[in-house]
């Protein structure tokens, strides 16, 4: 199995990852041998067995709703780079 | 060329619970920025969602709402892509396995004719947060109260043909989810947004043109002016003999424009994949019958209601029944005024004509049904004219009285209905226009003789101070007249 050099620049545009254009063969290398790995499991027979959801064979229990979460805005933001009047302050987003 | 206009709509409905949908956090509106944003909804490391049970039970009415089959094992998926008002770097929602399958609405044309738009699915999701572009230099400002808050969205197969069929669909949708009381409807603080699908077609062939979508119409005005100009823009594009590009577009209402978002083409690529912290949620009847023990009258069967029991017209009986707080009102004017047709009147016309013109809802009304009953009965039962009750009204709607009987007490609107004083009117009036007497008696033409009737009635009124009862006035007339 193997994995393009575009499809790495691909993801890392899609993940937010810069890479350093020496990193590259590096992944590609790595990636294929994971995606080899991932890649024997479609050697399995799968005819008969129903797709799954999740790994744990549970159902998701559901809360009631009442709120139960209160105020904790300062203790949030004492930790974020920038704030103003209670708003998160990020790089401007051009839309 | 002709073209066929192909739409579909994606609706987005913010659900009326009183938590988000993986958290406890509050989601009432107006609240001061990120003071209902707990850990979970800002992606702090080592939180887990919880789903709300009320979303589920919400979709779930809706779904029963339109003829839907209700997805009985729904299974969460991430929808991965950057941007600061979703802090977790991906949508939480659903892909493969929705809460609600497919389903129909049937929306009433102008033309009086019904069509069918099916649902293709719907599914719960979570909305973002906001953010602010302006008064931070060179920075966005964000305010994740909204973030987390449940969604359902809405997706119709590419039933609509055109901008009069896509708002007939919306505004059903709008009343439907309304009635439901899962959604509060407020569409000027975004509590349904519209997505439009188009595409155009030559008129008759069977393959599908590329579509664009234009994104978060959140008037019914705008979806109409948004299609038009999509329309307009596609239909030129394709005369000139060139290609639609499949795109997202945003539509600028006030100036009646649109433009590529072109930011969203290349992040087109969402990578979804079951979402590791949730597990299926599994719907059992017991659960099915828990949302259908809740469903309220909808406005379908309501309307069939009020042609039944107060025998109104199909199409007052739509009026009054789309929505549901003006469904509401209408009952009480109608029960306190013992005269549902006159109630039915009086709620569409002066009461909603009031309404609009202060662009005022039926829950901010200055006036109850109660009291605009209270007045109906009154006209009823002819102790005040028409013209009369116009003031009554308008004591009433500026908050000068409560109750009818005490603005036409003390404004003296009480119509004289005393047929014998009446007589005596009249035979003074007809004694003093003897010429138009003689007229009346002359002409032979039915349409004519109605006319000159109203010739009398206005020194009558003149004659009674206004409270003449005109009906028994024109009774007495026609009698003296007559012979």
């Amino acid at each position: 199995m193997t994995i393009s050099r575009e499809d790495i620049e691909k993801v890392a545009v899609l993940a937010r990852i810069r890479l350093d254009e020496e990193q590259i063969p590096a992944l590609e290398k790595d990636l294929g041998n994971i995606l080899s790995l991932v890649d024997q499991l479609s050697a399995a027979d799968t005819d008969n067995v129903e797709p799954l959801a999740h790994p744990l064979d549970a159902v998701q229990r559901l809360r009631a709703d009442e709120v139960t979460e209160s105020n904790q805005r300062e203790a949030f933001q004492a930790i974020a780079p920038a704030t103003e009047n209670g708003l998160y302050l990020v790089p401007r987003v051009i839309e | 060329m002709q073209w066929d206009i192909v739409i579909g709509l994606e609706i987005h409905v913010q659900l009326a619970t009183k938590t988000k949908i993986f958290s406890g956090s509050s989601t009432a509106f107006g609240a001061e920025p990120n003071t209902q944003a707990s850990a979970v909804d800002l992606a702090m490391p080592g939180t887990l969602p919880v789903p709300n049970e009320q979303a589920f039970r919400y979709a779930v009415m809706f779904g029963l709402a339109v003829n839907a089959d209700i997805g009985r094992r729904s299974v969460f998926d991430r929808k991965n892509y950057f941007y600061p008002d979703s802090p977790k770097g991906y949508q939480t929602t659903q892909l493969d396995h929705p809460i609600v399958g497919p389903g129909f609405v049937d929306i009433d044309l102008a033309d009086g004719s019904r069509k069918r738009v099916r649902i293709h699915h719907a599914h719960l999701e979570e909305d973002a947060g906001k953010s602010l572009h302006e008064d931070f230099e060179g920075m966005t400002g964000i305010d994740l109260n909204r973030a987390g808050t449940p969604l359902i969205e809405i997706v119709t197969e590419p039933d609509l043909n055109n901008a009069e069929e896509a708002v007939a669909f919306a505004k059903k949708l709008h009343s439907l989810v309304s009635s439901l009381g899962i959604c509060d409807g407020d569409m000027s603080q975004g509590s349904l947004r519209f997505d439009v699908n188009i595409s155009l077609k030559p008129k008759g062939s069977d393959t599908l043109g590329t579509r664009t979508e234009t994104k978060n119409l959140n008037s019914f005005r705008f979806m109409e002016q948004a299609i038009a100009h999509e329309v307009d823009r596609q239909m030129d594009i394709l005369e000139d003999g060139g290609r639609i590009v499949q795109e997202t577009r945003l539509y600028n209402g006030d100036r009646d424009e649109s433009r590529s978002m072109r930011s969203k083409e290349e992040a087109n690529d969402y990578r979804y994949f079951p979402c590791p912290d949730l597990l299926p949620v599994v719907i059992d009847d017991a659960f099915i019958q828990s949302a259908r023990d809740l469903l309220p009258e909808l406005p379908e069967a309501r309307k069939e209601r009020f042609k039944e029991q107060y025998g109104l017209n199909e199409y007052d009986a739509r009026l009054l029944s789309d929505d549901a707080g003006l469904a509401a009102f209408f009952e009480e004017t109608a029960k306190h005024g013992k005269d549902a047709k006159l109630a039915a009147n009086w709620v569409l016309g002066e009461f909603t004509a009031r309404m609009n013109a202060e662009d005022k809802t039926v829950a901010r009304a200055p006036i109850t049904g109660v009291q605009l009953g209270q007045l109906v009965a009154r006209i009823a039962d002819n102790t005040v004219s028409s013209s009369g009750a116009k003031k009554v009204f308008d004591a009433l709607w500026s908050g000068k009285s409560t109750h009818a009987d005490d603005v036409i007490e003390a404004q003296g609107l009480k119509q004289v209905s005393d047929s014998g004083a009446l007589e005596q009117m009249v035979d003074e009036v007809l004694a003093e226009m003897p010429d138009q007497v003689a007229q009346y008696q002359q002409e032979t033409d039915p349409k004519k003789q109605k006319k000159m009737l109203g010739g009398f009635m206005g020194p009558l009124m003149k004659a009674s101070k206004g409270q003449g009862n005109p009906k028994l006035f024109t009774e007495i007339l026609l009698k003296k007249l007559n012979g």
